[in-house]
């Protein structure tokens, strides 16, 4: 049974199209991540989702019910906002019992629930502390608490861990995942950043201009996305353009004897770095311009006749050595321009 | 307009019950209900200065069943405009306070109803200046240059005994007046002067003056707590002021410490004699309460009690408190235009006082 | 744009509901009898007479009193920002032991009536005075009173606040560290001050200019006491006109020529809190600091000018309700006490306290409901329409009490709105007077209230009433707070409005001090002196309880 259904949604601001006919649709206890750059829509979509927003067009439902026109706060949608928007004028406890109290929950069983809630997001203790005094990633929690406590079937996150640094969110992000999939919560996830979108989601919807791109695994997403712009959105770098010719496609590289399918005329080709392999009579020329880890990694950004691609570099290697590599056709993906 | 504004008043109402909600507390009094309660309360403007003792007030509800309530309107002036304003739907239902200066413009607005009160019969003629009665006198006060004696004697001064001493050079930066303009004692003493000296003569005295450096105050608080030497705590240098006969007795009676002797005096020959009077507010629908209240105000009762509450003077022969005898003056000839030369030409003068003693 | 606009659950009924009462209000106690009054002066015999706005505009009398009016409005807001600026730096940026009494302080005497103000004035300026005998000292013979000089004075003291409140609100809200950035690059303290933080400051600086030039145009009690008979404002001429010639016909065009002006210095006004966004950084952060080298300097000089301008006026009066015959003493505190003389006009001064008490309760509540119910209204008001309506709300600033207080009399003389003589008129015409205060507290703080919080109440399952209630309530309480004492202050202290409709029975402590200065005698005097005294710790003691528990934004602009 699917849990959330978007069907048709269409919004504008003024002469400003922020949605376009967008259909999503969640299955029960899974969790998407929703990934697009800033502007693209996808906050905008949370809203309408949550019901903070009303789309022009089209509908949403909830659990098989149309709930389109149903305000915020009779939607049961848990939220948790991208700058927490914890209340300064309650502590932690009277925050993450909100809900509780909107819902008519006495106090007794308030205090409990609270008590589990903040456990559930490793603060236990924390009931009566000012949320100014909180750090960032407590905060977050608070928030994620807040938004769990009425015990929601579907909760949307905004950005939820756009405001941590850098370690903070990868702890964050496991612990996240783990969470929803204890909770078999039905979970929309809002973010620009691939890795975390890839972490959060069990499939990730691309939304690029309004519009879905592409929705698939992280794996098919981020492996073979559908179009230039998805590629660079998931982080992919080697990114050419091409032309489909007689026995393969046409690019800066030369002609690549890939697999087009039933691709025509320009495309977008890419080539991963596990499909440049150095080969002392590799037919692609380059000099190494630069040397970086990712990840632990080490790569080499080259200089292959004007483009520049990531390969894997070796040990050896240093700024300024020629380098010839090969191209493995097997590893190359040809998608839309 | 009439129907704007009731149609307006209906739709207010509503709002204004709601706005008014918050008002509630324990000041508040049922405002005067002119059906319900008739004729047992009527309300009286006044100016600013009056006052009464309370005691006397209850004696006349005591005799008549009739309450009182004031309104103080501002000054004379103030208070009279008010008046003419709302004539036809008056604010009250007697007027206190309108004097002989701006009497014509209360009788040509037809704001009073003629009553001749049988009291008048204790009341010196020459104080009825409307035969009609449509104002009744009730009090006089005679506006005079009072003196700070200490500051007098400290500069090598004798009192002036008139108004040309003043032009003298010897009493140079000693006075200090009110606007004409804007203070009725000040309009007062401009008649004193033009009484004295003619209204082809007044001008020369003021030219005098101006080259005698009269200062000009706005009103008498400024004139006498603000310039006048003699006033108690006063930090004022002016030696010579423009005031009322029974300043001197305040003065005494209302000294820090018992005074023997009033710390200021009077010229008694600069004197200028105001008289108040009282009318009945044409629209009134308490005509015959008011009717009574203008007795009572002629009545021995309240004449006795004007003295000390207003520093005036009462209008029949009653007996005066000790400091008014012991320290007051009573001049014998007081300066007195007709009511009309007044009328007809006060706006005049005062525009020619101004071009002479402000420009 | 907020929740409701964005959800598009009927905006605009709200908005409707919650201007109706304001808007009520105001038309009655204020649009109503003003329209009636100029109109009375401009018709004759049920005709527009429009000659008479030439004529008047065009008589050398309404050129020089207009001119003067300007000026001395020009000089004394240009005299009061200088003043006031290194107090707005204190404020914005010292630490410093007594620091939130003097910020308390400061804001008395905008809140203390002429009468007062003018009385104290007349003592330091007069020949007796401290004036004078610094004057004396250098060989110079100085008697302020009666000149432009005393008036701009007296203004400056009047309105210090208003620019140290404000321009210190915003300095504090501007970020030392690109102060830092800019010292770092070189730039001394007074560059850094010139291309740093002037330029951040001047939306503040244009709006309390704007709001000090409004109250000095329309300057009346102060130029009436200290201005002599030689000065006048248009709206000292307005009421010498109305009160004692009855000449409704010049002084309509005057009320006309007035609202003006006032208009154009609110237009101004509201284009300096356009661009006062830009100056707002993140909050929270506290950026006061202990004096450090020079500033100490800096602090001693600020402190000095400030109870030269402010203290000095003050501490006369004071000095005066103790210094009584037999020396110092607490002779006229005393006779405070007594029950008087009997008379049906005099109320025991404690009694005079105890009305100001209550009166102000009433008005201050009324100010903050309608005031609020305002607030709430242009909160959800966007664009242009809200700019307008907000200035709207403030023209009573700008409008003389005698013109309000005679259309009172003829505009509303029929039941069911026959309030001439209803004990409400009092604290209603003081809500009129403190409702623009009210607006300008609270109407910042909803609009700082964030959007997200009630997007969070409401995803939490809080219907909208509950999302107000919980969220908007809870956070304006504080400013609320600051609001109501402010309001209070207003009350206590307001004497224009008041003494024209106060009752005689119910007499406010401005109205009984009034009355004890219009009798001669030293107790009457000193005992104005030390009823003055008592207002002036009233008040202070109200604004230190706002500070403390409400907003410090209250009182500016």
């Amino acid at each position: 049974m699917s849990s959330l259904t978007v069907r048709g949604v269409s919004k504008a601001f003024g002469a400003l199209t922020v949605l376009d006919g967008v259909d999503l649709t969640v299955e029960d206890g899974s969790t998407l991540a929703l990934l697009g750059p800033s502007g693209s829509g996808k906050s905008t979509l949370l809203r309408i989702v949550a019901g903070l927003e009303q789309p022009d067009v089209g509908s949403v439902h909830l659990g098989g019910d149309e709930v389109t026109h149903r305000p915020a706060h009779r939607r049961g949608v848990g939220v948790v906002f991208q700058d927490q928007a914890l209340f300064p004028h309650l502590d932690v406890a009277g925050n993450v019992g909100f809900g509780l109290r909107m819902a008519g929950v006495d106090r007794a069983e308030r205090s409990v629930r609270v008590r589990d809630a903040l456990g559930v997001v490793g603060l236990s203790g924390y009931e009566h502390r000012d949320p100014a005094t909180l750090s960032g990633g407590e905060a977050q929690r608070v928030a994620l608490a807040r938004a769990l406590a009425p015990r929601p079937e579907v909760v949307l996150l905004d950005e939820p861990l756009a405001a941590l640094d850098q370690l903070l969110r990868e702890r964050l992000l496991v612990e996240l995942r783990s969470l929803f999939d204890e909770l078999d919560v039905t979970v929309v996830a809002v973010t620009h950043d691939p890795t975390e979108a890839a972490a959060l989601g069990d499939r990730i919807a691309v939304l690029l201009d309004g519009a879905i791109a592409q929705v698939g695994t992280p794996g098919e997403v981020i492996a073979a996305p559908v179009s230039t712009a998805v590629a660079g959105l998931v982080g992919q770098r080697n990114v050419l353009a091409g032309r489909v010719v007689e026995g393969g496609v046409e690019t800066a590289l030369g002609v690549l004897p890939v697999d087009v399918g039933r691709a025509r005329g320009d495309v977008g080709v890419l080539v991963p770095p596990s499909a440049l392999v150095p080969t002392s009579d590799g037919d692609v020329r380059s000099v190494v311009c630069g040397l970086l880890y990712r990840s632990g990694t080490p790569v080499a950004v080259v200089d292959a006749g004007g483009v520049m691609l990531d390969v894997l570099a070796e040990p050896r290697w240093a700024v300024g050595d020629a380098v010839a590599l090969d191209v493995d056709p097997a590893g190359v993906h040809v998608m839309a321009r | 307009m009439t129907s704007t504004r009731r149609t307006l008043s209906a739709l207010l109402a509503a709002a204004l019950v709601v706005a008014a909600c918050g008002d509630d507390d324990d000041t508040a009094e049922p405002a005067p209900d002119p059906e319900g309660v008739a004729a047992t309360s009527i309300t009286m403007l006044t100016h600013d200065s009056f006052d009464v003792s309370e005691e006397v007030l209850a004696a006349f509800t005591e005799d008549t069943g009739v309450t009182v309530e004031l309104l103080p309107s501002g000054d004379a002036g103030s208070m009279l405009n008010q008046a003419i304003l709302t004539k036809g739907s008056p604010q009250g239902d007697v007027l206190f306070g309108v004097d002989s200066t701006f009497l014509s413009r209360a009788l040509d607005e037809d704001l009073f109803l003629a009553y001749e009160s049988p009291a008048l019969e204790g009341v010196d003629e020459s104080l009825v200046l409307d035969p009609e009665h449509r104002v009744t006198p009730i009090d006089t006060g005679d506006v005079c240059l009072n003196y700070d004696k200490a500051g007098l004697a400290e500069a090598g001064l004798e009192p002036p005994t008139d108004l040309a001493d003043l032009a003298d050079p010897a009493y140079a930066g000693t006075l200090v007046v009110e606007n004409p303009a804007t203070s009725s004692p000040g309009l007062a003493y401009l008649l004193a002067t033009v009484a004295e000296f003619g209204e082809d003569g007044w001008q020369d005295h003021w030219r005098a003056l101006r080259a005698n450096d009269v200062e000009v105050a706005a009103g008498w608080e400024e004139a006498y707590y603000g310039s006048f030497s003699g006033a108690a705590g006063s930090p004022g240098d002016r030696p010579i002021v423009v005031s009322y006969a029974s300043s001197p007795p305040a003065e005494v009676i209302f000294a820090e410490e018992p005074l023997d002797e009033a710390p200021t005096g009077v010229v008694e020959g600069s004197c200028y004699r105001q008289i108040e009077f009282a009318g009945i507010l044409a629209g009134t629908e308490h005509e015959e309460a008011a009717r009574q209240l203008i007795d009572f105000q002629l009545s021995p009762t309240f004449q006795e009690d004007v003295p000390l509450n207003m520093f005036v003077y009462p209008v029949i022969d009653v007996e005066l408190p000790a400091e008014f005898v012991e320290h007051g003056a009573q001049p014998q000839d007081p300066y007195l235009l007709d009511a009309d030369v007044v009328a007809e030409n006060r706006d005049a003068w005062i525009e020619e006082w101004t071009e002479i003693v402000l420009r | 744009m907020n929740t409701a606009e964005r959800t598009g659950r009927a905006p605009r009924a709200v908005t409707a509901a919650a201007f109706a009462v304001p808007v009520a209000f105001l038309g009655v106690f204020f649009a109503v009898p003003v329209a009636t009054l100029i109109s009375t002066g401009l018709r004759a015999g049920g005709r527009w007479d429009l000659g008479a706005v030439g004529e008047v505009l065009t008589s050398p009398t309404t050129r020089s009193v207009a001119w003067f009016t300007l000026w001395q409005a020009v000089l004394s807001t240009a005299v009061t920002v200088v003043a006031a600026l290194p107090a707005a730096w204190l404020i914005g940026r010292i630490r410093f032991p007594g620091r939130s009494l003097l910020v308390a302080a400061l804001i008395v005497p905008f809140v203390l009536p002429t009468v007062v103000v003018g009385t104290a004035f007349l003592a330091v300026l007069g020949p007796d005075g401290p004036v004078a005998a610094l004057g004396g000292v250098v060989g110079f013979d100085v008697d302020l009173r009666r000149t432009a000089t005393a008036v701009i004075l007296a203004h400056v003291f009047f309105n210090y606040a208003v620019v140290a409140r404000t321009v210190g609100a915003t300095w504090m809200a501007v970020d030392p560290a690109a102060e830092d950035a800019a010292r770092t690059l070189g730039a001394d303290r007074w560059t850094t001050f010139r291309t740093v933080t002037l330029p951040q400051l001047r939306p503040a600086l244009a709006g309390a200019a704007s709001i000090v030039f409004l109250f000095t145009f329309t300057s009346f009690g102060v130029v009436k006491i200290l201005g002599g008979p030689r000065i006048a404002t248009i709206e000292v001429e307005i009421h010498r006109l109305t009160t004692q010639l009855l000449d409704l016909r010049t002084a309509s065009v005057l009320s006309l020529l007035q609202l003006v002006a006032v208009i154009a210095a609110l237009a101004l006004y509201r284009r300096a809190g356009a661009r006062r966004g830009s100056a707002r950084t993140r909050a929270g952060r506290s950026v006061l600091h202990r004096p450090a080298g020079a500033e100490h300097w800096g602090v001693a000089a600020t402190i000095a000018s400030a109870a030269l301008l402010v203290g000095v006026p003050i501490a006369t009066l004071v000095w005066r309700s103790f210094d009584t015959a037999g020396g110092p003493g607490l002779g006229y505190y005393r006779a405070l006490g007594s029950t008087g003389r009997g008379s049906a006009l005099f109320v025991p001064p404690a009694e005079a306290v105890r009305n100001s008490l209550v009166i102000g309760a009433a008005a201050a509540t009324t100010a903050l409901v309608v005031g609020g119910l305002a607030a709430v209204g242009l909160h959800r008001l966007g664009g242009r329409a809200r700019g307008v309506a907000d200035s709207s709300f403030m023209l009573p600033l700008g409008v003389s009490a005698v013109t309000v207080g005679f259309g009172f009399l003829i505009a509303l003389d029929e039941p069911p709105l026959d309030l001439r003589t209803s004990p409400l008129l009092i604290p209603a015409a003081q809500a009129v007077i403190a409702i623009p205060f009210v607006v300008r507290t609270l109407l910042p703080a909803l609009d700082a209230v964030p959007a997200r919080l009630r997007e969070a109440a409401a995803a939490l399952g809080a219907p909208p009433h509950r999302v107000w209630w919980e969220v908007d309530a809870r956070l304006l309480r504080r400013p609320a707070l600051g609001a109501l004492g402010f309001a209070y202050a207003i009350s206590l202290g307001e004497f224009g409005a008041t003494v024209f409709i106060a009752r005689a029975d119910a007499p406010t402590v401005p109205v009984a001090i009034f009355r004890a200065l219009s009798q001669p005698g030293a107790l009457n005097v000193g005992q104005a002196m030390a009823l003055s005294t008592v207002l002036l710790a009233l008040t202070a003691a109200v604004m230190l309880l706002v500070d403390r528990v409400g907003d410090a934004r209250v009182g500016g602009f």
